[in-house]
């Protein structure tokens, strides 16, 4: 009787492990991928016959070279953080105060009024693209990374509300009735007391704000043509295309690059993230 | 109906540390009440769980009706559980939860039905059937617990800790309804608790753990009444045992045995109904400082120091029924006594029960 | 809707709170929105003024045309296919990840990258993945002689196999999504309960299928739901892998939106396309707020 369950518990174990094995290598193949054509000269990297996995020929930096010397990537770079930075600033200064106002103020509307504000969240902007062009032409803005600044905002402000939101209400109201009766008005409270305690629920948004705008592709495809003012989400797959040409390694180093440090930053931030969508339904 | 048995069973969660059980080795008697009782920490909980087939033990054996169970899956166990939070399936109705093991084991659907109103009748929970746990109360998530347990027909009965969610009020009216369950089944069972006052009114026998050990095994009135070490002492009995320490022993006695002598100016001394059968017997007299008395309704506490005699100073507690009219005022001096027969000596280096005792005259 | 506030200003106060995130949002989402409606029954065009209302007769022409059919029935089939996928593959992975292991962290990383990383930037990976010629899946294939050197499968650039390989980027882009939200959905059913399932004579499968799986629906329909929009919304995958090709095989609702629109300078037809997306919002949006209205009473 005492070999069955070990052999079993031995054969649950290999199984897991294959699972693991198997979606492991699904998922994370294609940046494998991305990291050894990097560094593969042309020549390897575009005879058919040679084994891809290896480095047939010795590897170069000639691509990443290439990349950081013969084009807009680091200004796109640049702009993408410009951009990134005054958005996010844009979104705390607008959803703070709106999330506490609903967490704290308005009572039963509040919850409703918060829902709300999640469903605008599912408008997505490839329905919203072909008029905001038009907006963002009056307001000449066309071409200009400020057209990015002004719209980015509308997708950020909604969640940032809902996921400050479950945070707020999760702050005891005593804290800023004993504020209040010590002397402070209800808004000297919600910036002297509530503000500097929610760092961590500050710091989701502000990871959420940055990922996004580095996430984004539809808006500033449609919004900005001229190559230099691009974001990296949209001037590496369009302009790093010569032609009909793919330069493939250089491609491929882009997207490791621009992909990798995000990534890393947005992985420990995600359970927040999860902890925002799920708010409502996991009780 | 079985006996469970565990031979030198041990469990270690961290290679290197205590472990979480040590070399526990007990029986239990068939269709008795056994109490696992002990503070939080002391292991009742995972050697409930190893009975179960829920934790594997680092060593020993566990044999249920004269098998040794070790290798075997929960389900094959013939065991039934209650957990804390009773652990209800939430999506499924009263109905569904107490036929699910019978699904899952197999058994024909057409006997479903009178097993699972046999069982609802039993714990009388027969019109709630249809309900989804979320609509039930405490005391009748328990009884759906209970009827889901039962309606397999287990060889024994374990408990964790099953009232411990339940508010105060509740819990004596639950309590009571576990009582006459066991009566009417009369299937071994093992409950686990670290309330005192549950294990003494429900247990048959008590098996009292610190640390992973256990320490007295033994029916309520011998664990409370001779103790084998300071730990069962002072964990049975509310307020605790008191004990003062002489050399390299420590003595004890119990605060209702521990009376006033004089009551007010002018009253007899040593009152009849303090000393039941303790009439014969030499009491020791202590001298006691009042810090402040409780009155509780029912009883009264006095709180105070020893004074006088080799044990100045000490801590001490008295508790007599409030049916004596008394008063005790902090700071006044009171004459009490404790019945030398009560007293129990301990150890001072190892805490168990020694027989060496203090001569009388020690006292003074 | 006055409160007592220990000061009496609340109401006020708590509107100018809220008032610019109203404002923003009205002007950014409702306006456009009111504007796409009024633009897809309308004449608009880039680089023209002209204005003039004209009716159903956009609706009428794009739905007269094969691409719009087929766009409307790849968004369809796409998005069902990939969920079918996914639900099933997060399901199998968030059981694989649930017990802690030596590493899990870094496992979850890597699992996370697909997700985490911008969309076009993982696109293009697989454009380079699944190139006509210099595909490692191909030169694999080839190598195990399941193929001849020069009669290799065209991943993006044969109907099907390029609507296989969007329904591929797709789920290797949810999967990581989805198995967060269950791991999450997972953690929070109480240990007793598998526990207590096992003590009545559980195996692994009933308890998989008849206890935790149901215990999780609502995480899972906010999986589901998310996962629609995200896959219903999205252009950037179908523009970056196939631009639409070949011969709009791989067209879905918003990649030909943009076509049309922004590409063929038809803002109106692109508009009335692009609302084609909003019955399927809808319909999720109102399964939001069911799932939403059961937690409360829950």
């Amino acid at each position: 009787m005492s070999a069955r369950p070990a052999a079993r518990r031995l054969g649950a174990k290999l199984l897991l492990a294959g699972v693991l094995v198997f979606f492991t290598v699904v998922l994370a193949f294609p940046f494998f991928w991305m990291l050894i054509a990097s560094f593969k000269q042309n020549i390897d990297l575009y005879t058919v016959e040679n084994n891809p996995f290896k480095f047939n020929l010795p590897p170069t930096l000639e691509h990443v070279r290439f990349l950081f010397t013969q084009t807009r990537f680091v200004r796109w770079l640049g702009n993408t953080a410009l951009v990134g930075v005054i958005v996010t600033a844009i979104t705390l200064l607008v959803a703070l105060p709106a999330a506490y106002s609903l967490a704290r103020l308005t009572g039963r509307w509040g919850e409703r009024l918060g829902i709300a504000i999640f469903l605008t969240y599912l408008i997505p902007p490839t329905l919203l693209f072909i008029p905001l062009s038009r907006v963002v032409g009056l307001l000449g803005l066309q071409d200009s990374i400020f057209s990015l600044v002004l719209v980015y905002p509308s997708m950020t402000i909604p969640f940032s509300i809902w996921l400050l939101m479950g945070f707020f209400k999760s702050i005891p109201r005593e804290l800023e009735d004993a504020a209040m009766v010590d002397g402070l008005t209800r808004f000297g409270a919600f910036l002297r007391m509530v503000v500097p305690i929610s760092v961590s629920g500050i710091l989701t948004v502000v990871i959420f704000s940055f990922t996004l705008v580095t996430q984004e592709f539809v808006y500033a495809l449609t919004f900005i043509s001229p190559e230099a003012n691009q974001m990296i989400g949209v001037g590496v797959p369009i302009f790093l295309v010569r032609g009909d040409v793919y330069y493939w390694g250089s491609l491929m180093a882009a997207c490791l690059i621009a992909s990798l440090p995000i990534g890393i930053v947005y992985n420990l931030f995600l359970d927040r993230f999860i902890a925002g969508f799920t708010v409502g339904s996991v009780k | 109906m079985a006996v469970v048995e565990t031979r030198n069973l041990t469990k270690i969660f961290k290679a290197g540390e205590l472990g979480a059980v040590n070399d526990v080795s007990l029986v239990t008697e068939e269709g008795e009440f056994l109490v696992f009782l002990g503070p939080s920490g002391s292991g009742k909980t995972t050697l409930l769980r190893m009975i179960a087939g829920l934790e594997t033990p680092s060593s020993g054996e566990i044999l249920i009706g004269g098998r040794v169970v070790n290798d075997l899956s929960p389900r094959e166990r013939r065991i039934a559980m209650v957990f804390q939070s009773y652990a209800l399936y939430p999506h499924l109705t009263v109905y569904k939860n107490i036929a699910f093991p019978l699904k899952a084991q197999g058994v024909p659907k057409a006997e479903h039905r009178p097993k699972v109103e046999w069982a609802a009748g039993l714990l009388g929970i027969g019109r709630l059937l249809d309900r989804k746990p979320r609509e039930l109360s405490g005391g009748e998530r328990q009884r759906v617990a209970l009827a889901r347990a039962i309606v397999r027909e287990p060889a024994v009965f374990l408990l964790d800790e099953p009232l411990s969610n339940l508010d105060a009020k509740l819990r004596a009216s639950a309590r009571e309804e576990l009582e006459r369950f066991h009566e009417s089944v009369r299937t071994t069972t093992i409950y686990v608790t670290h309330d005192q006052v549950e294990a003494m009114a429900m247990g048959d026998r008590i098996v009292v753990m610190n640390f992973g050990e256990v320490r007295q095994i033994g029916t309520p009135a011998e664990v409370y009444d001779e103790p084998a070490d300071t730990f069962v002492a002072t964990f049975l009995g509310s307020p605790p045992m008191n004990l003062v320490e002489k050399d390299d022993l420590i003595v004890g006695f119990r605060p209702e045995h521990f009376f006033p002598v004089t009551v007010l100016a002018g009253r007899a001394a040593v009152p009849e109904h303090l000393l039941p059968h303790d009439r014969e017997g030499p009491y020791v007299p202590l001298g006691l400082r009042v810090t402040h008395e409780e009155y509780l309704g029912a009883e009264r506490v006095v709180y105070g120091l020893i004074e006088g005699g080799p044990f100045q100073g000490k801590k001490v507690i008295s508790r007599m029924p409030s049916t004596l009219v008394a008063h005790y005022a902090p700071d006044t001096v009171h004459a009490f006594a404790v019945t030398e027969r009560q007293l129990k000596f301990y150890d001072r280096a190892t805490g168990r029960r020694t027989a060496t005792r203090l001569a009388p005259g020690a006292w003074r | 809707m006055k409160r007592q506030g220990a000061s009496g200003q609340s109401p006020l106060l708590g509107i100018a709170m809220f008032a610019p995130a109203v404002l923003y949002i009205v002007l950014l989402i409702g306006v456009p929105f009111a504007l796409a409606v009024l633009y897809a029954f309308s004449d608009a065009r880039i680089g023209s003024t002209s204005f003039h209302l004209v009716g159903l007769e956009n609706f009428r022409s794009i739905l007269q045309s094969p691409s719009f059919r087929k766009a409307l029935r790849n968004s369809i089939v796409f998005t069902l296919c990939a969920q079918a996928i996914v639900i099933v593959c997060s399901n199998i992975l968030s059981i694989a990840l649930e017990k802690p292991f030596r590493g899990r962290g870094f496992v979850r990383f890597l699992i996370l990258l697909p997700w985490v990383a911008p969309v076009s930037l993982g696109t293009i990976g697989w454009k380079w993945i699944l190139d006509s010629i210099y595909s490692v899946i191909t030169w694999v294939l080839v190598t195990l002689h399941l193929f001849k050197p020069f009669n290799t499968p065209m991943w993006l650039g044969e109907p099907h196999l390029a609507m296989a390989s969007v329904i591929l980027v797709h789920c290797w882009r949810l999967i990581p999504f989805s198995t967060v939200i269950m791991l999450a959905g997972r953690s929070a059913i109480s240990k007793e309960i598998p526990e207590a399932a096992a003590i009545d004579g559980a195996g692994f499968w009933r308890t998989t299928f008849q206890i935790n799986l149901p215990m999780m629906t609502p995480i899972l329909s906010v999986a589901v739901l998310f996962g629609i929009i995200f896959t219903f919304t999205d252009m950037t995958v179908v523009y970056i892998l196939t631009a639409g090709g070949p011969y709009d095989s791989t067209q879905t609702l918003p990649s030909l939106a943009f076509a049309t629109g922004i590409a063929g300078s038809d803002l109106a037809a692109g508009a009335a396309i692009s609302l084609f997306l909003v019955p399927v919002l809808v319909l999720v949006a109102y399964g939001m707020l069911r799932l939403a209205r059961r937690a409360e009473v829950v």
